[in-house]
């Protein structure tokens, strides 16, 4: 036990890693605390105080303050003209944000979640990301769709999926996907900073989360990259691939792992359009073994395109058949229990990571 | 206000007093006539919610034969292209505008550059408006490099940033919120100037045209919608898609004027009106009320659902160039030889890009992945066999 502790704290010294969320967050007792809603409350007004061209759009983003409170604030001190509430018509709302773009501005159109981003997908894809290849780049779309996305807590079949692959699927949009608050701060400040249309998905459930922060974090021109995943915790035994919620399941799941002496390395794909497919690829060149873990529906998913991916560079490099953790292939329920099944738990990348290594318990008879 | 015509590969706008070059003595000088004429507009407006402007209309010399050369030139280029299309030069979508021209030219007159059009896809008239040549035309409705996209867009996909035209839109409806997006923009950036969100009668069933048309009217953008009601949405008549075809009072809350689209004094004297109203009150909707001889494209003959007797009873009774034509000889403005010189030069111009379009070439392969991203951020892209075609976006 004692040599595990050891080995973690030597890790951590080495590496820098910031500490996952809870329970290491006692060694960076000096560090400032921001969550995540903090951290894009700010990063909006830092870019709309920079930049006169940004402003804010979406149904109770004004007066209401923002249905989860991202844009507290906002309108008190930029004033209606900027900070502009909408009524309940995606379609509407959208394809005027995506028109405001092509004329020059730099709009953030919010909506409340993206399962409603189905009903002005058309200009998302069509309007937005198409725009500049078609007019061979006079139309430039520097427009940010962003909001909740994936599975909330009871909310049911309609509000629950996660639009990811559907997104990075369509070349001409890029697909952000932050975890932690400096993820995203900084891929917030990039997006609204980027001439092409960005779709950054965010999660309900993380709003509310604590993460530590740097200084370099708190000053108004940080900005992360777009296109590169981050390494939150090196290993040697086992990839593991994340985005967004999942990044926290796979931290987990990685101090489980590591008493049964699997040494995973948990990569934060940040980014899913661009993918970052190098840094994978670094990766699995160093561990031999994959498990992607994504919430979204399996089929057709961010998973797949990893694992073909992987295939493709790397396939001398895999000593196990890629793993794939994915949301439950049915429309998501109600029932507390079967919700559960129907989302990805610490406990399944654990067994698949276990699988991986050959390490696992053995399989059910088939039914 | 003329059309760029095609001298060399750069536009240029038109010089109306340069000798022609057949050698023939020097134009007529009534094209440099300013003195003002009145006219009236062949039917009254009718209004919605709204006084009607007056159906006498200003207008001089210069203006008719500029709007009869850029109408002759628009109609000749529209034939061109069907021919084109039907030598297999042409692929894919090709929606010709040919009897709806009065529009284009009368909308233009009213107007200035900084003033932003969005259409739908029977653009081809509307991006020489702006001030396109013919040779972007045909260049890039042949998927060549001189064209406007650099072959890359196609019919459809018409853009011309430096003079507000935004295209050049394939879904049916979805250049309506655009547009508003576009006055949306101009109004917060406060550049005192409108925009024409063209569509057309079955588009004017779309949600997302009230979506938009709602949050114009809540946020006064100076956004005037324009109903091409050319009767025929694809292959359904009016009345068999709309409840309600009175198009100009479909904004409900929203003005709305009934014009005759195929009188261009008319459409000049409606879009000044609209534009006025649309800087102090907000959204307007215009209807013009037109018809393309055409089908909806060059994959419908347009006659399955249509007479011939009715199309050549429009091209008899309401012509937009005779309408010109016959205005300009009771006037006596120009004899009908000078007109059919102008028609004669127009067509030799419109000859001429097409031989200079056919000698652009298909743009080079690597072509392919560019303009994907504004920002490419070095990121990798994939041709179909992967392992075979790789690019970085730039």
């Amino acid at each position: 036990m004692f040599g595990v502790v050891k080995q973690k704290m030597l890790r951590l010294s080495l590496t820098q890693i910031r500490p996952a969320v809870s329970a290491l967050r006692s060694y960076s007792s000096a560090a400032k605390q921001m969550t995540v809603r903090e951290a894009l409350n700010s990063a909006l007004d830092e870019e709309m105080s920079a930049d006169p061209k940004v402003f804010l759009m979406g149904e109770e983003v004004g007066e209401y303050q923002g249905a989860y409170k991202i844009s507290k604030g906002l309108l008190e001190k930029y004033g209606p003209e900027r900070v502009l509430d909408t009524p309940i018509t995606e379609a509407g709302f959208a394809g005027i944000g995506v028109g405001a773009a092509y004329y020059g501005l730099k709009p953030v159109v919010e909506f409340m979640t993206f399962n409603f981003s189905m009903q002005a997908i058309d200009h998302i894809i069509n309007s937005a990301a198409k725009s500049n290849y078609m007019s061979a780049g006079q139309m430039s779309v520097p427009i940010v769709f962003r909001g909740p996305n994936g599975a909330a807590a009871g909310v049911g079949a309609q509000h629950s999926q996660c639009y990811a692959s559907w997104y990075a699927s369509c070349p001409g949009l890029k697909v952000l996907m932050p975890y932690s608050s400096e993820d995203a701060r900084g891929l917030l400040k990039a997006a609204i900073r980027d001439p092409d249309p960005v779709v950054f998905l965010e999660n309900e459930l993380l709003y509310g989360e604590s993460f530590p922060v740097s200084d370099e974090f708190l000053d108004s021109s940080f900005c992360l990259p777009i296109g590169k995943a981050k390494i939150e915790r090196v290993g040697k035994d086992v990839t593991i691939t994340a985005f967004s919620k999942m990044v926290g399941h796979a931290l987990k799941a990685a101090e489980i792992l590591e008493k049964d002496g699997i040494d995973a390395e948990v990569i934060n794909l940040r980014s899913i359009r661009p993918l970052d497919r190098s840094t994978i690829s670094a990766s699995i060149r160093k561990t031999n073994r994959l498990i992607t873990v994504e919430e979204g529906f399996p089929q057709h998913g961010v998973g797949a395109e990893i694992c073909a991916s992987v295939v493709e560079e790397s396939f001398a490099y895999l000593d196990a058949p890629v793993e794939r953790i994915a949301g439950a292939d049915v429309p998501m329920p109600y029932a507390a229990n079967l919700e559960r099944m129907a989302v990805p738990q610490v406990e399944d990348i654990v067994r698949a990571a276990k699988r991986a290594c050959y390490r696992s318990e053995p399989l059910a008879a088939v039914a | 206000m003329a059309l760029s015509y095609l001298r060399s590969s750069s536009s240029r706008s038109a010089n109306l007093l340069k000798p022609l070059s057949s050698g023939l003595s020097l134009r007529s000088p009534i094209s440099t006539d300013t003195t003002p004429i009145t006219v009236e507009t062949s039917v009254p407006f009718t209004s919605h919610r709204c006084d009607a402007p007056s159906r006498s209309v200003e207008t001089n010399p210069k203006e008719l034969l500029t709007f009869f050369r850029d109408m002759a030139l628009m109609r000749r280029m529209e034939i061109a292209a069907d021919s084109l299309y039907k030598a297999k030069l042409i692929r894919g979508f090709c929606h010709l505008y040919d009897g709806q021209e009065a529009f284009a030219v009368g909308m233009e007159a009213a107007i200035t550059k900084k003033d932003c059009i969005i259409t739908a896809y029977r653009d081809h008239c509307t991006f020489m408006g702006r001030g396109g040549t013919l040779l972007e035309v045909f260049a890039e409705l042949m998927g060549r490099q001189a064209g406007c996209s650099k072959g890359k867009g196609g019919s459809m996909h018409f853009y011309k940033k430096d003079s507000n035209f935004y295209g050049g839109h394939g879904i049916v409806g979805a250049q309506v919120p655009l547009g508003c997006g576009l006055a949306f923009a101009q109004k917060y950036s406060k550049d005192e100037t409108v925009t024409f969100a063209m569509y057309g009668d079955g588009a004017a069933n779309q949600g997302q045209l009230f979506e938009a048309l709602n949050i114009s009217a809540l946020w006064d953008l100076p956004a005037i919608l324009v109903c091409e009601n050319n009767h025929y949405g694809m292959g359904t008549a009016e009345w068999r898609a709309a409840k309600s075809p009175a198009y100009y009072k479909r904004g409900d809350y929203v003005p709305g004027l009934k014009v005759d689209g195929m009188d261009a004094l008319a459409v000049k004297q409606a879009c000044k009106f609209a534009k006025e109203h649309a800087l102090k009150s907000g959204p307007i909707i215009l209807e013009m009320d037109t018809y393309r001889y055409h089908g909806h494209s060059m994959s419908d003959p347009g006659s399955t659902y249509r007479t011939r007797d009715e199309i050549s009873g429009v091209r008899q009774e309401r012509d937009p160039i005779e309408r010109i034509r016959k205005l300009i000889l009771s006037h006596d403005l120009a004899s009908e030889k000078e007109l059919k010189d102008i028609e004669k030069e127009v067509r030799k111009e419109v000859d001429d890009a097409i031989t200079r379009a056919k000698e652009s070439p298909m743009p080079e392969p690597s072509k392919l992945f560019t303009n994907v991203y504004a920002k490419g951020l070095g990121v990798e892209s994939f041709g179909a066999d992967r392992k075979e075609v790789r690019a970085t976006l730039p």
